[in-house]
């Protein structure tokens, strides 16, 4: 079964591959076999290329342009393949999650062998436990919707297979690291998440923007595994393996041993929880490499809502949540992992309060959740974070639809500035925007009421020295998110609309993108009052048992059911606040934002471009490199060693023998003649000797 | 076995030379049959190597299919054989041969039955090169291979091909000369030159040092190692794209092949000594070449420069004397000429039909060749080192092998692993994505049948090697162990007690 669940996706992706690919090529050799007696299909093809490029430019603040091309021959099928190859998934997933979960029927199922040397053992397996169950669910869940929402919002997209097979091909990369026994096989999911994401964020590769997003995204990640990798050397330097059990037994062991790392002698444990924990910040879009996440909202919104809501940016809490055993065992590396947690929560909120693009404020308010699910991991609530991880994956996978529904709706307008009083006209997909958004800002009952609320407590009740640090942040931020969550809501659907004519033509989604909404909606409501007493309540121990290590003084999650009331109510009520502001500010009174904009002009600037993250990498990561580059290959390859050495050399050689010199047979000559020479001296120097 | 496989693998490309040579007829008819002709061969050669793999028995660490014949009066012995970490290689160039030829059908027209030559004569040459076990049948085989490439590169190279062939020739020239004398001084000392025998000889320490620095003139130049790598991207972006594969794929792989025949067992403590040294040279080669590939303008440059970085991994690894090191050195090397002999390839196939290698020049290519775009794609990741292509096995294994010797190499040369894909995608989604607005490509064509035909082979190595090394890595297994048995017996050995002391080796695990 668990093999089913984890390549069923595999073999749809490499079936849509096909399809796209022999799509494609039977699309493109009739071009080939025209334009040798038929100018006018080459002059066509070319003004396509040209105009499409153009079209690429204008509409790049766009989701979407519509291309003009016929769709790919067989996009239906390549749609019902992938699709139905995930829905399997999806359903045995669930079973597997009550077998596993309730049951407690874990598996470790091997595979292959992968890399074995010397003492270094490397396998593919499967490692089915309750946390792997949660994830499984909530992966095949969200991608099995957003496969089937994809059906209609990508439907006037040329390059559907192509689509598809991503799609699925991230899946299964997101199944193989939620199964990982090792930390290799997590690494593998972990760059072939970062692979597909890579691919779709650049989807549409005509145009600059999503192809500068997508190696963005790459990059930035790639420096968060510049860290994981270090750690994956360092756990087999420490420990002489690298699979999650042999790891763990061995854990406790290194607790007060120090290992050299560069020229310091430091905590073992510290150094390989810290390590790894750089590439969960760079995958979670944490505060310092999150400067990836916004941009990748470049690729079409069904991708950002598997991937860079559900699914692929909450692997970094995955993991600290798989290396609990660890972690657990490092406080420093708790505190930090608090720490930047409660920053990004707090970051991202603020830059969410000002942004116009709706893709863009949902962009950033999933950093400032995952931030809240650090917070959780840090203070060692790891259930509780996980539990965040859970319900979230549904409201921000429903917001992340509904604004794609909204999107199509507008004709693939992005900019809430143009939008305006969309809720008469697409009333469904308001509601469901809604029902995420009252989950998002934890209204009572909700999902986010349940698991948002028990992070705030879980901070609180914490020990460590930034748990406090990390409880204060997390409270301002519940008040922002409620703010940009219910400003979004006022610019799209309330209000007057700005741009009569897309609001004239907008018109409800089909049942093919509404149907997934009303299951994901359901999810947003329920998901929390269900599950609340399995990740946060006294069924922790019963339904993860050894998924997860507590250690021996770790009460947070006792603790945090003695919360104060008044603690306990706060995010309630900043939640409120929150939304009254927004009410006032965008309903009542349009005028206060931009006079307060305007008042608060460096504040407002300081906001809008994101605390100027980009510009600062830019000066000084990304024109240094380049300077580098140039002054390494024109001054150190060209004129230092090229200069000494062989030009050097040839220019004084050159001068000598100018007028003998003919050809390269020349120097092919001296050539064969040292060998000769050194051959004749060597064999006769041997005949010698020999006689001796 | 009854017949000598290994000889009959080696010198079968000879027998090819012979057939094109006696070719006769009309040009056109000569062309034909000179290409024909040296498919078969090497397509036979290859298909004889398999049975090295066959009947190789990877458990065992000595050389097999050993031929030893006197030669040269009696001191010197054409002495054939191979091991586990001879044998991947072999097998490399039987398996690029063939897809060399087929690259180059229809792209070269002038001197044809000269060019099929010349390729078979350097398959013999490199095969000779790995199988050799024989310090003298080494250093003919080993710069014999020089001059079939020399003239490749000459005759059918691009516009500054004299500058590219002087360079390569210069680099090579003062690394061999060196080499010679070492040889010499080796049989002066230990009365052979036979390689299993010198591999247990045991040079006195201060003698070892100035051997192991000959010798790696030689092999630093081959590789190439920073500094000595410039010759590399000029002789690169002259020659042509089946000379390009065979340099990038073998002809640097017989520098990391040196060092682990001669330099770590024959020179143990030299090697030890100096490996500080060579991890010096190996980080500065991963960054620095990094960073000066980042902002190339010719295609072929860009993939050339990558290979130094790719190559500095290799040297790190195989000095860090660690199981995973070496064999993690070894690995790379082989996914090395899979992935670079393919991205190559892909240049080869633009280059073919535009007839330049600029970046600007293009653009917007997947709007008319998907396959091409998804077998780039395909290396593109390899050369990045995604998990899943062989091209992060090796750098895995040798990443992993050198942290546990030195922290900071493996931190360092981990920052090459970031720009490396910075560099590739850079190069991909100029080259390929993008709008198709250049005129000049409107009448791009997509892979033909022949060029699938070639790039099918290297796909499926990629991702089969990704997936499941274990062939490679099982083969050179027990030859790996026995070399560190070697390395580690020569440091402590009874040999070195007259020799300076010997530092532990700097163990950075964890302590207690």
């Amino acid at each position: 079964m668990y093999q089913a669940i984890v390549f069923l996706p595999l073999l749809g992706a490499i079936l849509a591959g096909i399809i796209a690919l022999a799509g494609a090529r039977a699309r493109h050799s009739g071009y080939i076999d025209m334009h040798g007696h038929d100018d006018y299909g080459a002059a066509h093809a070319h003004g396509g290329g040209a105009s499409h490029g153009d079209a690429a430019v204008a509409h790049a603040a766009h989701d979407d342009h519509a291309a003009h091309e016929p769709a790919a021959a067989g996009s239906r099928a390549a749609e019902l393949i992938t699709s139905t190859l995930l829905v399997v998934p999806a359903i045995l997933s669930w079973i597997a999650f009550f077998q596993v979960g309730f049951g407690g029927q874990e598996a470790r199922i091997p595979v292959l062998p992968w890399i074995h040397s010397g003492d270094l053992v490397i396998d593919w397996s499967l490692r089915i436990d309750s946390l792997t169950a949660v994830m499984l669910v909530v992966v095949t869940t969200v991608s099995a919707l957003v496969h089937i929402y994809s059906i209609g919002y990508m439907h006037e997209d040329p390059n559907r297979p192509r689509f598809m097979g991503y799609l699925s091909l991230f899946t299964f990369a997101m199944l193989m690291l939620v199964t990982a026994d090792d930390l290799v096989q997590l690494f593998f999911g972990w760059e072939g998440v970062g692979l597909a994401s890579y691919l779709l964020i650049g989807f549409w590769y005509q145009r600059p923007s999503a192809n500068a997003a997508a190696i963005k995204a790459f990059v930035v990640n790639r420096i968060g595994d510049f860290g994981f990798g270090l750690g994956i050397f360092a756990v087999f330097a420490a420990t002489g393996a690298v699979n999650f059990d042999t790891v763990f037994s061995q854990a406790p062991a290194l607790v007060g041993k120090t290992m050299h790392f560069l020229s310091w002698e430091i905590d073992t444990l510290t150094v390989i929880c810290l390590l790894l924990f750089m590439g969960a910040m760079g995958k979670s879009a944490q505060f310092l490499l999150h400067t990836w996440l916004p941009d990748a909202m470049e690729g079409p919104t069904p991708v950002s809502a598997l991937i860079h809501a559900a699914t692929m940016v909450t692997a970094g809490v995955f993991m600290v949540a798989r290396l609990s055993p660890l972690f657990e065992l490092s406080p420093t590396a708790l505190t930090v992992v608090t720490f930047i947690g409660a920053t990004t929560a707090f970051f991202a909120a603020t830059v969410g309060l000002v942004q116009n693009d709706i893709k863009r404020v949902i962009a950033y308010s999933t950093c400032s959740q995952l931030g809240y699910m650090f917070v959780a991991m840090g203070v060692g609530a790891y259930s509780v974070g996980m539990f965040h991880l859970f319900t979230h994956a549904f409201f921000k996978a429903l917001l992340f639809l509904g604004s794609g529904s909204v999107i199509m709706a507008m004709h693939h307008e992005q900019d809430m500035r143009h939008m305006g009083g969309l809720k008469n006209r697409i009333p469904v997909t308001y509601w469901m925007m809604v029902i995420g958004t009252l989950a998002l800002t934890g209204f009572p009952l909700t999902a986010g009421y349940f698991s948002k609320d028990a992070i705030i407590e879980a901070a609180y009740a914490g020990k460590n020295s930034m748990a406090i640090y990390g409880f204060v942040m997390t409270v301002v931020a519940a008040g922002l998110t409620s703010f940009y969550s219910w400003r979004l809501i006022f610019m799209t659907f309330h209000g007057e609309p700005h741009d009569r004519e897309h609001y004239e033509h907008a018109h409800e989604s089909p049942l093919v993108v509404t149907v997934p909404l009303g299951i994901l909606a359901v999810g947003a409501l329920a998901a929390g009052f269900v599950f609340k007493d399995y990740f946060a309540g006294h069924g922790v121990e019963h339904f993860f048992r050894e998924a997860l290590k507590f250690a021996d003084g770790n009460h947070v999650l006792e603790e945090m059911h003695h919360t104060p009331a008044l603690i306990a109510w706060m995010p309630t009520v900043m939640m409120v606040l929150g939304f009254l502001v927004a009410y006032q500010f965008y309903i009542r009174r349009p005028d206060i934002p931009v006079e307060f904009a305007r008042q608060h002009d460096v504040l407002y600037r300081f906001l809008l471009n994101k605390w100027y993250f980009d510009e600062i990498y830019d000066v000084l990561i990304v024109r240094p490199s380049l300077w580098l580059g140039r002054l390494f290959w024109k001054g150190g390859d060209g004129r230092v060693i090229d200069g000494l050495g062989p030009d050097g050399v040839s220019a004084r050689v050159i001068d000598i023998t100018r007028s003998a010199m003919r050809l390269q047979t020349g120097y092919l000559y001296h050539y064969a003649f040292a060998m000769l020479i050194g051959l004749a001296a060597f064999v006769t120097w041997f005949t010698f000797a020999g006689q001796h | 076995m009854t017949w000598p496989i290994l000889s009959v693998t080696t010198f079968l490309p000879i027998v090819g030379v012979v057939f094109i040579a006696l070719l006769q007829g009309d040009e056109e008819s000569v062309k034909r049959n000179a290409r024909w002709v040296a498919l078969w061969t090497t397509i036979v050669t290859f298909a004889v190597s398999l049975l090295l793999v066959w009947y190789f028995d990877p458990a065992s660490p000595e050389f097999q299919f050993v031929e030893k014949r006197p030669w040269l009066g009696g001191a010197i012995n054409f002495h054939l054989g191979v091991d586990g970490i001879s044998l991947p290689f072999v097998i490399l160039t039987t398996a690029l041969m063939p897809i060399c030829i087929l690259a180059s059908w229809t792209s070269v027209q002038r001197l044809v039955k000269e060019y099929m030559i010349a390729f078979l004569v350097l398959e013999t040459l490199m095969v000779g090169t790995f199988s050799a076990l024989d310090l003298v049948l080494f250093y003919l085989f080993f710069e014999g291979g020089l001059i079939p490439m020399f003239l490749i590169i000459g005759v059918w190279g691009g516009v500054r091909r004299v500058y590219a062939t002087f360079k390569f020739f210069l680099y090579t020239l003062a690394g061999s000369v060196l080499m010679l004398l070492a040889i010499m001084a080796m049989y002066w000392d230990a009365g052979t030159t036979d390689i299993p025998t010198l591999m247990h000889h045991g040079f006195a320490a201060g003698m070892q040092k100035w051997l192991w620095v000959a010798f790696f003139a030689s092999f630093a130049v081959k590789m190439p190692m920073w500094p000595v790598h410039t010759w590399l991207p000029d002789a690169h972006v002259e020659a042509p794209t089946a000379g390009s594969v065979i340099l990038a794929a073998i002809l640097l792989k017989m520098g990391g092949y040196g060092f682990l025949r001669f330099s770590l067992p024959m020179f143990p403590i030299a090697s030890h000594d100096f490996a500080p040294f060579i991890f010096t040279l190996s980080v500065i080669a991963i960054i620095y070449t990094a960073l000066v590939a980042l902002v190339q303008e010719d295609m072929k440059k860009l993939i050339a420069y990558s290979s130094v970085a790719h190559m500095g991994f290799v040297t790190m690894g195989i000095f860090a004397g660690t199981m995973q090191g070496i064999a993690g050195g070894i690995f790379q090397m082989i996914s090395h000429g899979i992935v670079s002999g393919a991205l190559f390839l892909c240049v080869g196939v633009v280059y073919d039909r535009l007839h330049t290698r600029e970046i600007a020049a293009y653009g917007g290519l997947v709007n008319r060749m998907p396959f091409y775009a998804a077998v780039f794609m395909l290396f593109t990741m390899a050369n990045v080192g995604l998990p899943g292509t062989s091209g992060f096995v090796g750098e895995f294994l040798a990443l992993i092998g050198t942290f546990k010797v030195n922290t900071w190499v493996a931190f360092l040369a981990m920052v090459g692993v970031i720009l490396s894909a910075a560099y590739a995608l850079w190069l991909y989604r100029k080259i390929v994505f993008g709008a198709l607005d250049k005129p000049t490509l409107v009448h791009m064509g997509d892979l033909d049948r022949r060029e699938l035909f070639i790039f099918a082979p290297l796909v499926v190595l990629t991702l089969l090697f990704g997936f499941y090394p274990k062939p490679v890595l099982d083969m050179s297994q027990s030859s790996v162990a026995s070399l560190i048995d070697i390395y580690q017996r020569g440091l402590a050995g009874p040999k070195t007690a007259d020799a300076m002391p010997v530092p532990t080796m700097p163990r950075t695990g964890v302590q207690q």
